[in-house]
């Protein structure tokens, strides 16, 4: 098989790897912030849950929580394993990039100066009004390296879909090593995993300096 | 009539008794400055005043209407809509505590339109002549990090301004400045002061306290250890704890 014949057959996967990595984000980077502000929360059960769900998530595999997400239905309940494999391969993702956001949020929020608070409090924001308008703004800024971080590791999470067989473009490159015994396909996806994140850090640079019009 | 009346204000911290029982009454127009040792309870009396914290025992009321009640079992209450009451006050923090991702017009502008709801272009125009006459017209569209610790001083007190308060509370506006920017805000103050804004202070600057209050009161010991007309209790104090704090100034 030819090095082109290769290429052309693994970007038939890479709309899926795309799908993988956008929904995961569109998912995650909101339920973080609803995971952080319960890993917050004032009521000590709520928090102490939420903080060992998060270490559960953090602490095993993401292989084995897409493989439990997939399969588990059909072991525990008799539910046939979905067909469409990027539900499970998506929620899997979703939930565990979640956790590490939260906790990068969490980091984010409490970093920013009780002044701050105070100053709004005595100005009579409301609670939303203070986080949205004062709070959140100060915390992106804050966060975004750290979350640059977390999206361009999940460029390359993204072939960890394998697993369930999810034909992304990591998934096909395999296919193709193990019936060719050839290298190649490996050689290619790297390539392409570092042309993605090269984009990834391109749009976050321009992010950041969109933000950079004051110091804190 | 009284802007402000607290009366037999008690708070501790953990077991630590900071606040012991004060009383403590501001009129319309009249300038109050608190001066006292560190960790004597002045920062804390103004942060009760201001509903950053919450008093153990006592009274406070704004412009006669009451903050603080007592309920049938005696249990200390606070009035459900905090908010009504911080229509009344603001405060000039320390170390400024301006919006950073705000400009200067925005940082003053800001709260009078999102939580009084007023028109734009009026608060905008209100905001600008305040700027213009804090000499800081020029500084309109700069963020906070652009200006000197003094502009930002003073635009915090355009912040509070901009809330058309009744009464204005400092915390100590000059303590995070270097000594040369002091002046400048000082001479806002007593600009306002001038105009009969009703204001208290929490300072180290005994001449400027003596300048420009009407009244002093002293805080030791989480008491009022003294409380009168600057000359009284400059010029020739008979209480012995005022006479010792002050010759600790002037060495």
């Amino acid at each position: 098989m030819s090095l082109i014949t290769i290429i052309l057959k693994m970007c038939e996967g890479l709309g899926k790897t795309c799908a993988i990595f956008f929904l995961t984000l569109l998912f995650s980077l909101p339920l973080g912030m609803v995971i952080s502000l319960l890993r917050m929360s004032k009521n000590k059960i709520i928090s102490k849950i939420t903080q060992f769900a998060v270490s559960v998530l953090r602490g095993t595999p993401l292989m084995l929580q897409l493989l439990a997400v997939t399969y588990g239905p059909y072991y525990l309940f008799g539910v046939s394993v979905s067909r469409n494999k990027l539900i499970p391969v998506v929620i899997a993702f979703a939930i565990n990039y979640a956790a590490y956001f939260s906790e990068i949020y969490r980091g984010g929020i409490e970093s920013i100066s009780v002044g701050q608070y105070e100053a709004a409090t005595i100005l009579g924001y409301s609670k939303a009004q203070t986080f949205i308008r004062i709070i959140l703004p100060q915390v992106v800024r804050r966060i975004l390296p750290s979350v640059t971080n977390e999206i361009v590791t999940l460029v390359k999470d993204t072939s960890i879909a394998f697993t369930v067989s999810y034909q992304e473009m990591f998934t096909i490159g395999k296919q193709i090593a193990n019936s060719q015994t050839s290298f190649t396909p490996f050689l290619v996806a790297g390539v392409f995993y570092y042309i993605f994140n090269a984009l990834v850090g391109f749009v976050m640079g321009i992010v950041e300096k969109s933000m950079s019009y004051y110091k804190q | 009539m009284n802007v402000l009346k607290m009366t037999d204000i008690k708070k501790s911290f953990g077991g630590n008794e900071v606040l012991k029982g004060i009383s403590f009454h501001v009129d319309k127009g009249e300038v109050v400055s608190i001066i006292g040792t560190s960790g004597g309870g002045k920062s804390t009396l103004l942060r009760c005043a201001t509903l950053l914290e919450t008093i153990d025992d006592g009274t406070i009321s704004y412009m006669g209407e009451d903050v603080t009640y007592y309920d049938q079992n005696g249990k200390l209450c606070y009035a459900k809509d905090l908010n009504h009451f911080k229509k009344f006050f603001g405060l000039v923090f320390q170390n400024f505590n301006l919006f950073p991702h705000f400009s200067v017009l925005k940082n003053v502008m800001d709260a009078p339109v999102t939580v009084q709801g007023r028109d734009k272009a009026e608060v905008k125009e209100e905001c600008m002549k305040l700027l213009n006459k804090m000499g800081l017209g020029d500084k309109a569209d700069a963020y906070p990090f652009e200006l000197s610790g003094g502009q930002q001083q003073r635009v915090s007190i355009v912040r509070a301004l901009a809330m058309k308060p009744d009464i204005l509370f400092f915390d100590e506006p000059t303590s995070a400045l270097d000594p040369e920017l002091t002046g400048e805000v000082l001479k806002v103050i007593k600009a306002l002061a001038d105009e009969k804004m009703t204001m208290v202070i929490v300072t180290h600057e005994m001449a400027f306290a003596k300048a420009v209050s009407d009244r002093v009161v002293f805080i030791d010991g989480g008491i009022i250890a003294e409380e009168g007309a600057p000359e009284e209790v400059f010029g020739n104090t008979k209480n012995e704890r005022t006479k010792q704090f002050l010759q600790s100034y002037n060495d």
